[in-house]
């Protein structure tokens, strides 16, 4: 199986062919625009224990509503994502964090 | 029994007065002694200290952080969470176990590390990195690409 083939067969062809030059850094679609491949943060920087402690980090993975920027979005991966979950609601408990804005 | 490390962080209500905080920290470091552990450090300076809250609890806006490292069985944190649980004037409290996380982050530092010089010595390289050669090896960049799925995503 190629690098970053398509699990579940998604819709429209696009899909499958922008997926064949994922290595490379930016994809077209069909819309014509670019887009950047988004890489796990937690990956790129080497952070290896995701502190609850440090608000400064995990803010930026909370939208002001006060939910946790889904994987889809911030391109975090699967490890460090539930790492980041577990954070984030210790954060809350102890009122480093929003459980939700207004 | 074996000795384990906690972060103990407590928040207290902003207009505690000086020897509350004090006297709060004196209980703690009580319990820790007779039960035979030991505090590490003791921080109620920035970043801690008074800070704003992300919600209002019981309407106030502001709360007092303390954070207590300490060493100790677990027989000692539950006696010390069941004190807090009792304790007028305090908003907040957390007891998490540090030890086992800090042991996994090293390993893992360990096998990157072990990692990017396996892959250098391959590449014919002297395994540890030269001064002047660039900002960041490529070697290290593609050491994660397995745990992307790197499919296109819908946003």
């Amino acid at each position: 199986m190629p690098f970053g083939a398509p699990k579940r067969g998604g819709p429209g062809g696009a899909r499958g062919k922008a997926a064949k030059d994922a290595k490379g850094g930016d994809k077209r679609r069909g819309g014509g625009f670019f887009r950047r491949r988004k890489v796990c943060k937690f990956c790129a920087d080497k952070i290896d224990d995701i502190n609850y402690k440090d608000v400064k980090l995990l803010s930026g993975f909370v939208p002001e509503r006060g939910k946790v920027l889904p994987r889809r979005i911030s391109g975090t991966c699967a490890k460090h994502q539930r790492g980041l979950r577990v954070a984030i609601v210790r954060a809350r408990q102890l009122a480093l964090l929003p459980y939700a804005a207004d | 029994m074996s000795n384990r490390t906690y972060e103990l962080i407590y928040v207290l209500k902003p207009d505690a007065p000086e020897t509350e905080v004090a006297d709060l920290h004196k209980q703690v470091a009580d319990i820790v002694e007779r039960m035979g552990g030991t505090i590490d450090k003791s921080e109620n300076a920035a970043p801690w200290g008074r800070r704003r809250l992300a919600y209002e609890i019981g309407h106030h806006k502001e709360g007092f952080y303390v954070l207590e490292v300490i060493t100790g069985s677990a027989e000692l944190m539950k006696e010390i969470d069941r004190r807090l649980k009792v304790t007028e004037g305090l908003l907040r409290h957390l007891i998490v176990r540090v030890d086992e996380s800090s042991i996994k982050a090293e390993r893992m530092r360990a096998k990157r590390t072990e990692e990017s010089r396996r892959r250098r010595v391959a590449r014919g390289l002297p395994p540890d990195r030269q001064p002047g050669e660039g900002p960041q090896g490529e070697d290290n960049d593609d050491s994660g690409d397995m745990m992307f799925d790197g499919g296109e995503m819908e946003a």
